[in-house]
Order: structure tokens, then C-alpha cells, then sequence
């Protein structure tokens, strides 16, 4: 029983771990040319942040915040098992890095302007 | 996955581990003083602290993400050899362009 809920939470940080890795990858250039409107000075940015203001798009923005915090919270725990082969408790962190990100996503929820 | 690969994806992952938990933290800050052009620009301009971390960053997403994406498309889609390798370095290329282009926009805006 034990050993069938370490599985199930390696195997849920695993795939959570790749579907924010395929979010962000596809979100990266987007962002990325937006960013490159500035070129065209405050107002070019301006005109792609005003965007930003509208509840839909500022849902996707609270999504990718929360996929880059669980993306870097699971490959932390990653990182952990690999390099210092810590694997006793590495699947009860699973829970945690998941609140992480939560927490991380409503913080930005709560800022949001 | 080659063991350079493997390598080159944690020596990234150690690097992006502090720029992310950094980049997130400015996002939230940014979000609290209020998201506008004027406000960004103000941080960013001729900050040549900022672009250094956003060029580091960039590169190290480049790297990171394209090798990423290549094992998910060789695990999940059954994709490998020549084309699959061509098809994430472009990727990565376009990343760092793209990423490289939007760190100087902000910094020379």
C-alpha cells in the first residue's frame, strides 16, 4: 500500500513535471516577443501590457505563474533525488511542492493589478 | 538520453532554479507596484545587472527546454534520430533569438 502511493505521487510529479515543461515551452516564445515590443518604446510595451489587463488573459498569466513554480518545485525534488540520491521521503514532498505552486499562483492572484 | 545531454539539462536546471525562483518573485513585485511600460522600462533601462541575469537566464532556457521537449517527443510521440534532433536545436535557437532580443528590448527601451 505504502509502496503503491510512492509510485502514484512519483508518477503524478513526473507527468505534472512534463506537462508544465511543455506549457512553459510553448508560453516562452510567445512571452519572449511580446517582451520584444519594447523595442518599439514604452508605448509598444504598453499597448501588449494593456492586454494583459483582460480577466481571460490574466487567468492564462495566473496558470503559467503557478506551471513555472510547479516546474521548478518538482525538479527541485529532482535535482534532490538525483544528485544527492535522496529518495526516502521524495515522494511525500509531492503534496508539498504542489501547495508551493498554489501558493506561489495565488500570491500572484492576490497582487495582480 | 546521451550522458552531455543529460549533463547539459541539470547544469541548466541548477542555473534556472535561482533565476526562476528570482523571476518570480520580481513578477509578484512587479505586479504589486502596478504593471505598466512606464514601470517596467524603469527597472530594466541601461540596468546592465538586469540584462546579464536575462542573457544567463535565456541562454540556459535555451538549452534546458529543447532538451526537454526532446525527450517527451521521443518518449511520448515515438519521434527520434536526425529530424528529431534538427527540430529542438532550431527550437532552441529561436529561443535564444527571441529570448536574447527581448532582454536588449528592455534594457535599451
Amino acid at each position: 500500500m505504502i509502496v503503491s502511493r510512492h509510485l502514484r505521487r512519483g508518477f503524478a510529479a513526473a507527468l505534472l513535471h512534463r506537462l508544465s515543461g511543455i506549457a512553459l515551452a510553448i508560453f516562452l516564445p510567445l512571452h519572449f516577443v511580446a517582451l520584444g515590443t519594447a523595442l518599439k518604446g514604452a508605448d509598444g510595451l504598453e499597448g501588449f501590457l494593456a492586454l494583459t489587463r483582460n480577466p481571460l488573459v490574466k487567468t492564462a498569466e495566473w496558470g503559467l505563474v503557478t506551471a513555472l513554480a510547479l516546474h521548478l518545485a518538482l525538479g527541485l525534488r529532482l535535482m534532490a533525488i538525483e544528485l544527492l540520491a535522496w529518495r526516502e521521503r521524495s515522494a511525500a514532498v509531492v503534496p508539498g511542492a504542489i501547495a508551493a505552486a498554489v501558493a506561489v499562483g495565488l500570491l500572484f492572484l492576490l497582487n495582480a493589478s | 538520453m546521451s550522458g552531455r545531454l543529460f549533463l547539459a539539462q541539470r547544469a541548466t536546471a541548477a542555473i534556472l532554479a535561482f533565476a526562476v525562483a528570482a523571476h518570480l518573485a520580481m513578477i509578484i513585485l512587479a505586479e504589486r507596484s502596478g504593471l505598466t511600460a512606464g514601470a517596467v522600462l524603469a527597472r530594466t533601462h541601461r540596468n546592465a545587472w538586469l540584462l546579464a541575469f536575462y542573457a544567463l537566464f535565456v541562454a540556459a532556457a535555451s538549452i534546458h527546454a529543447p532538451i526537454g521537449l526532446r525527450n517527451i517527443l521521443l518518449e511520448w510521440a515515438g519521434w527520434r534520430g536526425r529530424p528529431l534532433d534538427l527540430a529542438v536545436a532550431g527550437f532552441g535557437l529561436v529561443l535564444l533569438a527571441l529570448g536574447l532580443r527581448a532582454a536588449f528590448a528592455v534594457y535599451a527601451a
